[in-house]
């Protein structure tokens, strides 16, 4: 039983309306605790965080860190570690490659070095889940966890073509299990299967899947419900279709409207926010307003942004027909892996320039996204890491976001056609600091059902970030002072004081097991591992795991 | 009366294919039984044996397990060259046990892909790679080419289980529905089995490869260009023709691409053809792995790393060279003065000039087996066979990753174990080196 | 001992069936090191150059050169001027260390001088 003080800082914990009161915060065994009654009672260890300011340790929802998809990226890109400042081993800490795509330590060190706790990789093919335990367990100081791609699988497409919402709603329940999955992802839902059926795409939501007798917006709707059902902490993550196409923003509100009311979290949206039309470059244009006008009457939905930074990186995307068509707009190396039954994947190198106009447009609306929702709560901190830039620019984002000017200048130097097509530079929203800590924790936490996250009360875990306060937005985000994971002091100044711990999050939805007989059938005539081998045993959990529970969301 | 045990749903490791639908027997610790196995299968489950000697011994002589890791961890943090090569035929989980003692002593980490697959793992570094896992082979694939490699003997079941016989959803009639080309050098065992055989001359891959790229993009050509090839213009154009107007296509490539002349060269080629030809249908290229886990090994190599295979961590962190920190050319050039060798016989199949090197410098190897490599290592581990002992994670060729389950345990320790050992000695010494200075 | 000129042949040095099975028994075993000690020869090559099978053949790079018996392939595996080798200590010591940048020494199409050497001693 150990018991820690943090003294003296300037606390910002927006779920509990706490906006830069000084206030001591008390930690027992890695839990955040409330005084204890006893004055007796002194604490081993104090930290004074005189002059500092403190928030819960940052909760990333949407990014891509662990599995198959993100290791073809790094075989792939040589290149990209070579540009790159590697991480340099100690006593204490393993070596990696850092650049878009880092490598296992080297990402959750740098993860935790900027402040954040935890982590959801976006998008693993049930069949590669063993693969993202196994990185997960050597991607240290985080909590994380991942969604379960969902939206192609052909047992799911068969359910909802047949109007059997109770199989559906088994199926989904084992296949979390099976995989120890946190959520469920649908990405491009049915086109990646058109793709992988011949060529081609789907572009309407009421244009048939194939062999399947269903439709975009049926998957959308059955498995949407199926989360709701289930009493998953996280509704249906959502990558919608048409990503990256101009005009996609029609497709984009369709989708939020065929939900009708059903939670969902609508991702990267600032990919899916395009006016004009797929061929015509020059017409180009921000849709975001009227999507934004849409979230902000509909508390049934939220997003994160996928913000574009400027300069190279890697495209990496469950939306394989997505990955053809980056391909033949770079040219360059292109990956396509498809996996049976389930998925699709393409990795692209991409570099976003400031003096293309779709590249800078690209980065003011994720900026407007951030600005035209009204609740903060309901939109979170993305780059879609490492697709629209690595997870280290949000630091860079926090400054644009706290700073009109900070964003004029660069709005001053980027294709200059941007000024017609966007409202930026109009928008004079500032965030304040309490907002930040809303899009970068407490809301990301609220929207994935971690009750234990994002804030600092009692019964909180004792992820926490203390910052050295400064003018330089940046700056400080960049290096906070010490970062706590659990209650230890996990990085100091930049400094990695503690190489291990983390756990993996999962949910273990109940279900019929009469369904499993018609599950196996399937699976036994398709598949080519055993039924048996399927299911990831708890020994891929890292430190043990944590499940969290369905139907407690209150 | 020994224990008579079934094991269902078992996992072969012998090759790449990873069968995990093996029922084995065991008696006591023998395999009388491996039903659902290969040729190859049978004689890796059938024949296994446990070694009878020690677990341990130090330049030949018996020692204890914690000996011998003293031993092992002493000649790794002395050493100012060390490499640590092989893997490919553990478990995952010793697996990353290697690579961290790697990074430690800022040794060179390489694997046994660097003498099979590793030019395949270059050139998808230069144009990518369009694949699938084996499954949608088996659903969907219409058009199968085997290039460069002989599955009748290196992969007995890939046939069977995934690429030309299963009924698939989308090819009910398995074999019937599919067109299976080989294209090779020799007239293999593999070729009987083939609708279309095409053998070209020895070291003209790349050059029919390109001129199919050629003819998919519809150029016009000189039959007299192909005189060397071994096979003719209108044979190539037959064949990209049936690449074009295939539903769904599919190029296996072995170490005939890999391992000849032009070697990442090669291979590109084969992965540049197979891209080119998603401008008409569904076209994918994988590489026919060759030992039961050698896929994980690039996998975990990479996560860990960020690169696939010959990474030097000597400067503090990793960096990538073929050539320069592969292990033959580390040997060769007499640059490494350590070395630790896991699951892997260099002394057995390396080039001559590498094997007098690593005869002369100390070394620790890890192996189930007596083999040319263990027997002159300075440390030798007797070390539990993984899919027959000890349990574990492996991938499959297409990236699948796949449980084993043991069959019997073994006197002898688990690679994992060992590693986890000299894991633990290695960062003891370094700490204290780090305390006294 | 009558010694044959010199003829260039391709060796391509490879997997086999009984190479695969005989491992896993031992590799010093008689079954290993028989698959992996032997050279085959196209029947038509043998015939022009009077080899029998089991007679010695060396072959010889520029790295090294072994003495090893041969056996005919089986009718229509090999073209002529090619030979084949289960892949293991003998092949390895005809291969050369340059990896030409790549980790991969070339160990199939290589080039070797080839020439009868005649039957084994103990015939």
């Amino acid at each position: 039983m150990t018991l820690l003080k943090i003294s003296g800082g300037k606390v910002v914990d927006p779920v509990h309306g706490i906006k830069g009161e000084v206030l001591d915060l008390w930690i027992r065994d890695g839990v955040i605790i409330a005084k204890p009654a006893n004055p007796e009672e002194t604490p081993d260890k104090v930290i004074d965080a005189s002059g500092r300011l403190i928030m819960a340790g940052g909760v990333d929802m949407h990014c891509h860190i662990a599995g198959p998809k993100v290791n073809l990226a790094r075989k792939m890109r040589p290149e990209d570690k070579r540009n790159a400042r590697p991480v340099q081993r100690t006593l204490l800490t393993r070596s990696g490659t850092g650049g878009s795509v880092p490598s296992t330590f080297a990402t959750g060190y740098l993860y935790a070095g900027l402040g954040y706790t935890t982590a959801f990789d976006a998008a693993v093919p049930p069949l590669g889940a063993r693969h993202a335990h196994e990185e997960l367990q050597d991607t240290p100081l985080l909590d994380k966890g991942f969604y379960v791609l969902m939206g192609n699988n052909h047992y799911a497409l068969k359910q909802i073509a047949a109007n059997e919402p109770g199989r559906l709603r088994d199926f989904t329940a084992w296949l979390l299990q099976a995989s120890k999955g946190y959520a469920i992802k649908l990405v491009n839902p049915g086109g990646v299967e058109v793709w992988k059926s011949g060529g081609g795409n789907i572009h309407e939501l009421d244009e048939q899947v194939g062999h399947f007798s269903c439709t975009p917006r049926q998957i959308i709707q059955g498995l949407a419900q199926t989360a709701m059902d289930l009493e998953l902490p996280h509704p249906v993550h959502v990558h919608c279709n048409n990503l990256g196409l101009p005009g996609n923003w029609r497709t984009t509100l369709a989708t939020m409207e065929a939900l009708e009311g059903r939670r969902a979290h609508l991702t990267h949206v600032q990919f899916h926010s395009y006016g004009g039309e797929p061929d015509r470059q020059d017409l180009f244009s921000s849709k975001t307003l009227e999507l934004a006008e849409y979230v902000n009457d509909h508390p049934n939905l939220t997003v994160d942004v996928g913000q574009v930074l400027f300069g190279n990186t890697t495209s990496m995307t469950g939306d394989g027909p997505l990955g053809y068509y980056l391909h033949k707009v770079t040219g360059g190396k292109w990956t396509n892996a498809d996996t049976e039954m389930e998925a699709g994947c393409g990795i692209v190198p991409v570099t976003y320039r400031e003096k293309s106009f779709v590249n800078a447009l690209q980065w003011a609306i994720g900026l407007e996204w951030y600005l035209l929702v009204k609740d903060p709560w309901r939109v979170a901190m993305s780059t879609d890491h490492p697709n629209g830039g690595s997870f280290l620019a949000y630091p860079q984002i926090i400054q644009l976001l706290m700073d009109r000017n900070c964003r004029r200048e660069v709005l001053k130097r980027v294709n200059p056609r941007v000024l017609e097509r966007s409202q930026l530079w109009d928008l004079d929203r500032e965030y304040s600091l309490e907002e930040i800590a809303i899009i970068t924790r407490a809301g990301p936490a609220r929207c994935l059902g971690l009750k234990n996250k994002g804030h600092l009360g009692p019964g909180a875990d004792a992820d926490i970030t203390i910052y050295n306060e400064s003018a330089d937005i940046r700056a400080m985000f960049e290096m906070p002072w010490k970062v706590i994971k659990d209650g230890v002091v996990v990085v100091d100044q930049g400094e990695i004081r503690e190489a291990e711990g983390g756990r993996t999050y999962y949910v273990h939805p109940e279900f019929d097991s009469a369904g499993v007989n018609d599950i196996q059938k399937w699976f036994e005539s398709f598949y080519t591992i055993q039924f048996a081998n399927y299911p990831v045993g708890e020994e891929y959990l890292a430190g043990g795991g944590v499940r969290s529970s369905c139907g407690s969301r209150s | 009366m020994t224990e008579l045990k079934v094991v269902a749903n078992a996992t072969c490791t012998f090759c790449g294919c990873v069968c995990d639908d093996i029922e084995l027997t065991v008696e006591g610790d023998h395999i009388t039984k491996a039903k659902n196995a290969c040729v190859l299968g049978k004689a890796w489950f059938l024949n296994h044996h446990v070694e009878p000697g020690p677990s341990a011994r130090i330049r030949g002589k018996e020692v204890s397990l914690e000996e011998a890791m003293d031993e092992a961890a002493r000649i790794l943090t002395d050493a100012k060259f060390p490499i640590v090569y092989g893997l490919s035929d553990t478990t995952c989980e010793a697996q990353r046990v290697a690579v961290a003692i790697a990074d430690w002593v800022g040794a060179c980490i390489d694997t046994t892909t660097s003498v099979c697959h590793g030019p395949s793992g270059m050139a998808f570094q230069g144009v990518g790679e369009v694949t699938c896992s084996l499954g949608e082979v088996k659903n969907r694939a219409d058009l199968v080419i085997f290039w460069g490699c002989n599955p009748a003997e290196s992969h007995p079941r890939h046939w069977t289980r995934y690429s030309t016989m299963p009924k698939g959803l989308f090819v009910p009639r398995g074999r019937k529905d599919r067109t299976v080309v080989l294209v090779d050098v020799r007239k293999t065992k593999s070729a009987p089995a083939a609708d279309i055989f095409l053998q070209i001359r020895p070291r003209m891959d790349f050059e029919v490869l390109w001129v199919l790229r050629a003819l998919v993009k519809g150029l016009k050509l000189d039959p007299a260009d192909l005189a060397d090839t071994g096979v003719s213009l209108q044979q190539l154009e037959d064949l990209a023709g049936k690449m074009k107007s295939c539903k769904f296509g599919v190029l296996f490539f072995g170490m005939g691409l890999s391992m000849t002349r032009g070697k990442h060269l090669n291979v590109e080629a084969a992965l540049a053809l197979t891209r080119d030809l998603n401008d008409f249908t569904r076209f994918y290229a994988a590489p026919m792995r060759g030992h039961g886990n050698v896929t994980g090994a690039d996998n975990v190599v990479s996560w860990q790393t960020g690169y696939p295979f010959g990474v030097h961590l000597g400067k503090g962190f990793p960096r990538f060279n073929p050539g320069e920190f592969t292990t033959t050319d580390t040997l060769a050039r007499k640059e490494a003065d350590a070395a630790m060798i896991i699951a892997s016989d260099p002394m057995g199949n390396f080039s001559q000039a590498a094997r007098d090197h690593l005869g002369t410098i100390p070394y620790i190897a890890l192996d189930p087996k007596e083999t040319a490599t263990t027997a002159a290592a300075t440390v030798a581990f007797t070390t539990a066979t993984y899919g027959i002992n000890v349990p574990g994670t492996v991938y499959r060729m297409d990236d699948v990753p796949i449980p084993l389950r043991a069959a019997f345990d073994s006197p002898h320790p688990s690679d994992e174990l060992v590693l986890r050992g000299i894991e633990k000695r290695v960062r003891a010494l370094q700490r204290a080196s780090a305390a006294a200075r | 001992m009558e010694k044959k000129a010199e003829e260039l042949f391709i060796l391509i040095a490879g997997r086999s069936t009984r190479q695969g099975t005989s491992m896993n028994e031992s590799k010093f075993g008689k079954d290993y090191t028989e698959e992996i000690g032997t050279v085959q020869v196209c029947p038509e090559d043998m015939n022009r150059l009077a080899i029998s099978p089991g007679d010695l053949v060396r072959l010889r790079t520029g790295q090294g050169a072994i003495e090893i018996p041969c056996v005919a392939a089986r009718d229509g595996e090999l073209p002529p001027g090619m030979l084949f080798m289960a892949y293991g200590h003998y092949s390895s010591q005809l291969m050369g260390s340059d990896t030409h940048g790549t980790g991969m020494p070339s160990s199939k199409g290589l080039d070797v001088y080839f020439s009868r050497i005649g039957p084994p001693v103990s015939a």
